[in-house]
């Protein structure tokens, strides 16, 4: 796994994106940034550079599953891999996530393990 | 509009009929016809007056009868305030667990950084006192067996401070789960506010009713962290049943 990929960190709550941003870079991520919103998000994403998105679901303006839709509907970003970092967990809402192409789905409250087993998990499937 | 001005113009003209009746009477000192003149006067008052309030009283009545049906106030009484009671508890709860595990890495953490410090001033205090020239053989063995010592602690204690630290780090995480919390109780108290003031317009101005709100909401959209006890549904219990449902989907 490449430590210094370009990790774009999506939440509307800016508590939550410093969390993630901690955990990566105990990780050995450092190349980090943030967005809080998927409205914000996309055009950061289509500006290209992105090796990896972590997004929450539940977000004023454009939603999680919005963004990851936009991604996967998009000719440059739709090979992108998503992990969703969210307190949303009905069963149907994780069927729609993994219709929709979601590589990761890890629910809130989680632990730094959870984040590194799922992180480390996308990217031995995208190696193998 | 029109046949109400009329109305109340045929009235007045009648009023004052019966007023100039009444003053012949009295100037003729007829009192018994006088008295007649007087209850007709005040009955066709009464009845008019009645007649106004009884219409108003029905308007409001059908007017917030219809509101109430249609703004779904029972359910927000019946559900809604209780769930939204419930998710502020939970907020409690949750805000109160993270104060906790705060506090006890912090009273884990202050003693380990206690010792660093104390062990650290203790060897530079040794160290500051040596004359190198006349250093024996002894004291080299104690001083780099205390050195070794204090380098092997560092290394254990720094290691627990930082997991400490990650404790820290992670309880924070209330902020975004109570905060979604939050946010939905919030829109129902705006929500309530709305219907509040509607309710207060239509008792002062009778309306035809209010309109139905919102719409159905789609199974999957966004609802926030799931509070227990309070929100239903398929729900999975923690991140081994995503794991589990997830593979059942070939991931």
């Amino acid at each position: 796994m490449n430590k210094s990929m370009k990790i774009l960190i999506v939440d509307d709550f800016s508590t939550m994106r410093r969390i993630i941003k901690n955990l990566l870079r105990d990780l050995g991520f450092t190349n980090t940034q943030e967005a809080d919103d998927g409205t914000t998000a996309l055009p950061m994403l289509k500006d290209g550079g992105f090796d990896f998105l972590i997004t929450d679901w539940n977000m004023p303006g454009m939603q999680g599953l919005d963004l990851l839709k936009a991604v996967r509907a998009d000719d440059k970003l739709h090979g992108l891999p998503v992990l969703m970092v969210t307190a949303e967990s009905k069963r149907e809402q994780i069927v729609e996530a993994a219709q929709a192409g979601v590589n990761g789905y890890v629910v809130k409250p989680f632990t730094a393990g959870t984040l590194e087993e799922k992180i480390s998990k996308i990217f031995e499937r995208a190696a193998a | 509009m029109q046949a109400e001005m009329s109305d109340s113009l045929d009235a007045a003209q009648d009023n004052v009929a019966l007023a100039r009746t009444l003053v012949d009477h009295l100037e003729t000192g007829n009192q018994h016809a006088a008295m007649a003149v007087l209850a007709q006067l005040a009955g066709f008052r009464d009845s008019v007056l009645f007649q106004q309030v009884g219409r108003l009283a029905r308007e409001l009545h059908d007017s917030i009868n219809s509101f109430v049906l249609d703004a779904g106030l029972e359910d927000i009484a019946r559900h809604e305030m209780p769930d939204a009671a419930q998710r502020l508890r939970y907020v409690i709860a949750a805000t109160e667990q993270a104060a906790n595990a705060t506090l006890s890495a912090v009273e884990d953490s202050l003693p380990l950084a206690d010792s660093l410090r104390s062990d650290a001033h203790d060897l530079a205090e040794k160290w500051d006192g040596l004359d190198l020239r006349q250093l024996s053989s002894g004291d080299y063995r104690d001083l780099s067996r205390e050195l070794s010592g204090f380098l092997a602690v560092t290394q254990t204690n720094t290691q627990a401070l930082h997991e400490k630290l990650s404790d820290v780090l992670m309880a924070q995480a209330y902020q975004d789960i109570t905060g979604q919390i939050i946010r939905r109780v919030i829109d129902l108290v705006n929500d309530v506010e709305d219907k509040l003031v509607e309710l207060v317009r239509l008792s002062g101005q009778p309306a035809t009713g209010a309109q139905q709100q919102g719409g159905t909401v789609k199974n999957t959209a966004a609802q926030g962290p799931v509070v227990p006890g309070v929100d239903k549904g398929d729900l999975v219990s923690g991140q081994d049943d995503v794991d589990e449902l997830l593979s059942s989907l070939g991931f």
